[in-house]
């Protein structure tokens, strides 16, 4: 038996010095990220699941989401308000409560003390796009005010320092954050250039159609007009036809801003719609959502106690400097996702 | 009250309230803003008003015979939305097509046989039908809430087409009050819209065919709807199903209302509906040269329209007489 005892002794130093080999050693940091991410939950809210933004988010967070063992889910409440706060409502009496929650908020303060009920609740909360008066753990999406400054740099370069200097906005409405911080910018910087003069600044509602008849009833009121700014590509498909019927394409330089969808917002630039958008960078954007949610995963830290803003670089594409990535393709990064 | 100022107060009646505010809205603009009274801003008023104007054509032949279809925007924006993604997808242009008129009288006739056959009231047919619409549709068939226009397509070149400087809706607007007015006038299935609306029972009882009547009706309505979205899409190259969401069937009801057409049926007309536009659309037009917010723009419009209902009921009290059953 002896010689048995003595090379089963031997074999288990040998094992244990073999172990020890930097060679073998075994990263403990993997099993530490799939002990925090495993089976943990993630809630899209965005005010709507249909449109460009939301979808492009929705296919990055899913396949990221996925890739490390979470669950990603998200709810549409298709433009109505109650369905989202009913829809995060859900979400904090929901049994496993979801983990991390990415709101889009349609407004300044529709939601603020849900998101904070959530937070109370154990749950991450991550603002999306649209600013709101709360504390969330991580604000990601664009500065509107800078944006703003964008647009107006924009529109003054499209004028150019020979026309009329007169400038049209189709603002969104006189509630929503996007809308009111993106008119703060701009003004900001036409007050750089005095002789620059808006000239009307009717809302559209984010409709098309309204955004076609005010623009045109802008164009007829003040012909010379060198330049508009619609506030969201959503609607400024009005403002453009209104353009192209008063047969002032040369003469009107559109601006607007959006998520960069290539059929939205390149093409459109391609074929001379639009003069400039102000997008935000949405793959950057999503992977930042998805860097904040790893890194909250792991912290240990409760809910609601960072409150970072984490702004997207904003960029302002015009024919003379779109590349043919500039824009990205929803349809391939669904196909991507396994959508 | 005596003489003629008396008499002119006692024949005011909604449409004709509505009328002189509309003129006295219209001079105040003439007089007071100077780029208000120019052909081109004339064409656009119109305009402005026109898919409007036409989706209240269909939501009020509907309402003479005493019925509602609140299913009219969704099945605007819904059929066309699919019918853009059909042709984006490589289907051929009359397949598409074909497919989704059959849809849109489905939608149609489905609404006025649970309203004539099932005895469902309109309001929660139609309220529901237009979910289904919306539901179905966005879910099952289109791929996202904005679906653009095929470059090159008959809708787009629609869009473009201009007669004599004025886009080609004003003239389908102008064409379908004809046609709407000499239907609801000089036919006899006009003429039985009416009867049906009054007292559907006592026209049964006298032998119209009032429940095949009321499935032509929401069929009417359902293509009237079809049409009004083709328009949309042509001038703006693409359609939005967010339009489900606005202020836009409120707005349909409210023009034929304002004008006059009652909503326990049996009364009004084409006229209405002009009236009730022109309204609209000039009131619109002047707040937005005058450059004014668009909550106070609500409120301004809210408000004149209040007055006008105020002003009817004090000069036309309701009583045993004019009262109806059914009335809203």
């Amino acid at each position: 038996m002896k010689p048995i005892k003595t090379f089963l002794a031997a074999a288990v130093v040998a094992a244990t010095a073999l172990a020890a080999l930097p060679a073998n050693a075994a990263d403990p940091a993997p099993a530490a990220y799939a002990a925090a991410l495993k089976d943990k939950r993630v809630l899209l809210v965005p005010m709507a699941m249909g449109f460009d933004l939301a979808q492009g988010w929705a296919a990055i967070l899913k396949h990221e989401v996925e890739a490390f063992g979470g669950v990603f889910e998200t709810r549409d409440p298709n433009w109505s308000v109650e369905a989202g706060a009913q829809a995060i409502t859900e979400a904090i009496a929901s049994d496993p409560k979801p983990d991390v929650l990415v709101v889009m908020s349609p407004d300044l303060n529709s939601y603020s003390k849900l998101m904070k009920r959530a937070q109370k609740a154990g749950i991450y909360v991550l603002l999306v796009d649209n600013p709101a008066n709360f504390k969330a753990d991580a604000y990601l999406g664009s500065d509107w005010t800078e944006l703003g400054r964008l647009e107006a740099e924009a529109v003054v370069k499209g004028c150019g320092p020979d026309s009329s200097k007169k400038i049209g906005l189709v603002q969104g409405d006189q509630v929503n954050a996007t809308s009111l911080f993106q008119y703060a910018g701009i003004m900001e910087v036409l007050e750089k250039y005095p002789d620059f003069e808006v000239v009307a600044k009717p809302d559209s509602n984010w409709d098309a159609t309204t955004s076609r008849n005010v623009t045109t009833t802008m164009l007829q009121q003040h012909p010379e007009i060198c330049g508009v700014i619609d506030f969201w590509d959503g609607d400024a498909t009005g403002a453009a036809a209104a353009i192209r019927d008063a047969g002032k394409q040369e003469q009107v330089f559109l601006v607007t801003t959006g998520g960069g969808e290539k059929t939205a917002d390149c093409d459109r630039i391609a074929d001379g719609t639009y003069g400039a958008v102000v997008m935000t960078e949405l793959k950057q954007e999503s992977y930042n959502m998805v860097t904040m949610i790893k890194y909250l995963l792991q912290s240990g830290q409760p809910a609601g106690t960072s409150s970072a803003y984490i702004y997207t670089l904003l960029h302002a594409t015009t024919k003379d400097n779109m590349m043919p990535d500039s824009c990205w393709d929803l349809k391939a990064l669904q196909e991507m996702a396994g959508n | 009250m005596g003489g003629s100022a008396g008499v002119f107060l006692r024949n005011l009646n909604q449409e004709r309230i509505v009328l002189v505010v509309a003129l006295a809205v219209f001079v105040a603009a003439m007089v007071g803003l100077p780029g208000f009274l120019t052909a081109g801003n004339l064409i656009a008023i119109v305009r402005s008003i026109a898919v409007l104007g036409i989706l209240a054509f269909g939501m009020s032949v509907v309402i003479i015979g005493r019925g509602i279809d609140l299913s009219m925007v969704a099945v605007m924006a819904m059929s066309v939305a699919w019918y853009l993604q059909l042709l984006g997808d490589g289907m051929p242009d009359y397949q598409a097509f074909a497919l989704v008129l059959g849809g849109v009288l489905a939608i149609g006739l489905v609404n006025g046989f649970l309203v004539a056959y099932a005895d469902v009231p309109a309001i929660f047919v139609t309220l529901a039908s237009g979910s289904f619409v919306f539901g179905y549709v966005r879910s099952q068939l289109i791929s996202s809430d904005a679906v653009p226009v095929p470059d090159g397509h008959w809708v787009e070149l629609l869009g473009g087409l201009r007669f004599l400087g004025v886009p080609v809706e004003v003239y389908l607007f102008l064409a379908l009050a004809a046609l709407v007015f000499v239907f609801l006038r000089f036919t006899v299935w006009g003429r039985y819209v009416y009867y049906a609306g009054d007292n559907p029972v006592a026209a049964r009882n006298i032998g119209i065919p009032v429940r095949p009547m009321l499935l032509l009706r929401y069929a009417l309505s359902a293509v009237t709807a079809f049409l009004a979205g083709l328009l949309t899409a042509a001038s703006l190259h693409s359609i939005n199903t967010r339009v489900v969401n606005s202020t836009l069937l409120y707005d349909i009801v409210l023009v034929a209302v304002i004008g006059g057409i009652g909503l326990s049926g049996g009364k009004g007309g084409v006229r209405n509906v002009l009236v009730g536009a022109a309204l609209i659309g000039i009131l619109l037009n002047a707040m937005t040269i005058i450059d004014i917010p668009l909550l106070y723009q609500n409120l301004i419009k809210s408000t004149i329209l209040l007055a006008a209902i105020i002003v009817d009921g004090l000069l036309n009290p309701r009583d045993e007489q004019t009262a109806q059953q059914g009335d809203i």
